[in-house]
């Protein structure tokens, strides 16, 4: 473990990915323009025409059209705006409909909200259960629905899980939801560019995507909203965005966000095909390598995204692996967010029935598209001897003496 | 060699941190998470347990760019330290949890696990000096600034965790030397209040903590005759030797302040009496850790048994392994309550540590056969 950070691999793009190139030359040309898209006189026109072309490049790469997208600051914010938008949109409409459907693995981003218009907007809060490889019960949505005629007034379900990569039965999920007339939100931050997400082509309602997990900028992201869907605004102010999302548009944000959306379309299948292959190689290497590691999410390739690997280590603490790693230049991530700085057991593993102890040792490895052979090979240079050391730190107290 | 610095999110520990990246050492930030419902905000003077201690400790990490963890001790914590004060409360003794976190969580759990990750040492932001002799042998000294000195907190890890550990503020010529310091260095953290009251008693309210946690168990307040002179709540609310707080109903007949002289938690009772009952001549300890040979009878040294009391001269009457009695003469010293610890010094060198058992009064002495507190 010597030399640390002489050669870092950072395989950890699911938290956050490099800029593109391409991308971050529209943000910086774009940086130079004064306007505000908002203006009458000329520089708010072009700074306008900035983010109008960013909105018709977004919503032709992903399946909308350019009416369909509302910008904000980020897939938090989209999320946010579609949990609460939606359900208050349609519970005015019908008073009955108040019961607020999302899967028990959802990002914080979905399921903070979801727990918050429970406590405070009179929602009736289900969580849905998913399966031992993490994907939604479908038929535990039917018997919701069906036990419950009218009463739904929301369903959420992300595309991909951010932590074990599980790619939802969206399609069917979007069948049963409408069958029994409740619109379904679906985040798809995690899921652009490594998967074909497509508004139309899924049926669903809304979608949730971020800029910076695809190589664009920060801070950004957008929600696609089926037309003629209401959507009770969150946040208000000067109107913007048809009055659904106020706040002055950003035009560099925005023009670098929807290159950074064209491109990872552009590249997805290429992406998928070579990032796919060095992910398999990863998992193998790692389960031949460390006794005791367990893949979770799917085993099926197919079934997950492409550059998600997530692995559990009996008897490890997830933040003694990620410190042994890091101190060896080796970038991951236990997958799972921080509550008030303190790790804890993912809510995503425990509700896919891994018990609580194993789901302390978990790691996320995600790759992207700067990642290479030689990332794989410096996670199992350093990996196994990680393990064997994180499991003498957490299984018992070493003598001190000597 | 490879230093986990512990970062509580204080000028202390950050400063200690900092030294350490001087000296050459690999340093290595963690912040011991000790509650599972950390409040968002520091309140009052209580220290390194508020989110916003956690984030100070973060940022003290990244402007020494040194790496940053939480560990999460919460569990252990609550264990060892929070039950046991409430455990010795109850039993109507009196801990001390800063001494039971340095044995069982800072110096054990944490110490441990950073040995056992490759580390070679715990650094902390301790006022206390560590002297190496050429063979090896470790000392542990009082700190430079007698007003800071923390050896009376820390005796109880013994000569082995004492090897693993570094005091790099042992030597800081004052507390206001060390925030000079933290100024210096950039150190946000520099004008942070200090922190004195327990740090997981919300408010600095012992009392009402221990209610909360104990419940009301009233009954009597009794006089040293065992004529009632008044009721409590709870008889675990009190501490031999004091003063303030008892809102007796009835005066003492000879006008005098009276003190709590026993707390008997079993038959619901607190025992008060007038100030020279509770002159102690004997102190008795066990669960004794030496930083030598067990020193001989007869040995002269210096006592301590209270975090912010003076030293008083005493001599060792008999001592072994597991515990020591010493004799205290007519040093003044008064109200030592079984729990808490008791520290032999040697000049400025801790000698060992144990924990009171039982107390002899010079009235004792002259009448022997009844045992004290």
């Amino acid at each position: 473990m010597s030399d640390p950070r002489a050669r870092a691999a950072y395989l950890d793009h699911a938290s956050t990915t490099p800029m593109r190139p391409e991308a971050l030359d529209a943000l910086t040309a774009a940086l130079a323009q004064v306007g505000n898209p908002s203006s009458l006189h000329t520089a708010g026109r072009t700074a306008r025409r900035t983010v109008e072309e960013a909105r018709e490049r977004l919503a032709a790469s992903l399946g909308a059209r350019p009416s369909e997208v509302v910008w904000t600051a980020g897939g938090t914010e989209a999320d946010n705006l579609a949990v609460k938008g939606l359900f208050w949109a349609r519970r005015t409409a019908d008073a009955r409909r108040r019961r607020l459907l999302v899967s028990a693995v959802e990002h914080h981003a979905v399921l903070d909200p979801a727990f918050w218009m429970a406590e405070h907007a009179g929602a009736e809060l289900v969580l849905l259960p998913v399966d031992a490889d993490g994907a939604v019960e479908v038929e535990a949505l039917r018997e919701e629905l069906e036990g419950h005629t009218d009463a739904a007034a929301l369903v959420s379900v992300m595309w991909a899980n951010n932590e074990v990569g599980t790619l939802q039965p969206v399609e069917e999920v979007v069948a049963l939801a409408h069958r029994h007339g409740v619109p379904v939100h679906v985040d798809a931050v995690q899921a652009v560019g490594q998967v074909p997400v497509d508004l139309a082509a899924s049926g669903a309602d809304a979608v949730t995507v971020s800029a910076h997990k695809l190589g664009g900028p920060g801070s950004t992201g957008a929600l696609l909203v089926r037309r003629g869907l209401d959507l009770t605004p969150v946040l208000h102010g000067g109107g913007q965005e048809r009055g659904v999302r106020s706040g002055t548009l950003d035009a560099p944000l925005l023009a670098s966000f929807a290159v950074a959306v064209e491109a990872a379309v552009a590249e997805r299948e290429a992406f998928a095909t070579r990032v796919g292959a060095l992910r398999d190689e990863l998992v193998r290497r790692v389960l031949d390598a460390v006794p005791g590691a367990v893949l979770r999410g799917p085993a099926d390739p197919a079934r997950r995204l492409p550059a998600n690997a997530h692995l559990t280590f009996s008897g490890c603490e997830g933040d003694s692996l990620l410190y042994l790693l890091d101190a060896a230049g080796v970038e991951a991530s236990t997958g799972s967010a921080c509550q008030a700085g303190v790790p804890r057991p993912s809510h995503v593993l425990l509700a896919m029935g891994v018990g609580e102890d194993d789901a302390r040792g978990a790691l996320r490895f995600s790759l992207g598209r700067t990642s290479t052979a030689a990332d794989v090979d410096a996670v199992l240079d350093v990996l196994p001897g990680a393990v064997e050391r994180a499991r003498a730190a957490g299984l018992s107290s070493v003598a001190v003496g000597a | 060699m490879r230093v986990l610095a512990a970062l509580s999110g204080g000028v202390d520990s950050a400063v200690a941190a900092a030294r350490a990246v001087d000296a050459g050492h690999d340093v290595v930030g963690v912040h011991m998470a000790l509650s599972r419902t950390p409040a968002q905000e520091r309140t009052g003077s209580r220290g390194c347990c508020s989110i916003e201690d956690a984030g100070d400790a973060r940022r003290a990490a990244d402007v020494l760019g040194i790496p940053y963890y939480v560990w999460d001790m919460s569990e252990r914590f609550e264990r060892t330290v929070v039950a046991d004060f409430l455990a010795e409360y109850a039993a109507g003794r009196t801990p001390n949890p800063c001494v039971r976190c340095n044995e069982h969580v800072k110096f054990a759990a944490l110490l441990d696990k950073a040995l056992a990750l490759g580390f070679d040492a715990v650094c902390t932001g301790h006022y206390a000096r560590v002297v190496e002799h050429p063979d090896g042998r470790r000392e542990l000294h009082r700190a430079l600034d007698p007003d800071k000195d923390q050896s009376y907190v820390l005796a109880v890890m013994g000569p082995d965790r004492l090897a693993r550990s570094l005091f790099p503020l042992g030597d800081a010529a004052s507390k206001g030397a060390v925030r000079a310091e933290a100024a210096a260095r950039g150190l946000s953290v520099a004008a942070k209040p200090d922190s004195y009251d327990i740090c997981f008693v919300a408010d600095g309210d012992t009392q009402g903590f221990l209610r909360e946690r104990l419940g009301s168990q009233p009954g009597d307040v009794v006089d040293e005759t065992g004529a009632v002179v008044g009721r409590h709540d709870g008889a675990y609310a009190y501490t031999v030797g004091q003063r303030r707080g008892l809102a007796l109903g009835r005066p003492a007949a000879d006008g005098r302040p009276r003190y709590v002289l026993a707390v008997e938690p079993v038959q619901r009772r607190v025992v008060v009496g007038p100030a020279d009952r509770l002159a102690v001549a004997h102190v008795a300890a066990d669960a004794a850790v030496w930083y030598a040979d067990v020193p001989a009878a007869g040995t002269a040294c210096a006592v301590q048994v209270r975090a912010h009391g003076a030293p008083v001269p005493a001599r060792v009457l008999a001592a072994a392994d597991d515990g020591v009695t010493v004799d205290v003469g007519d040093a003044g010293l008064r109200g030592v309550a079984a729990g808490q610890s008791l520290v032999l010094y040697d000049g400025t060198r801790v000698l060992g540590q144990a924990t009171v058992r039982a107390t002899v009064s010079p009235a004792q002495l002259a009448a022997p056969g009844r045992a004290g507190a």
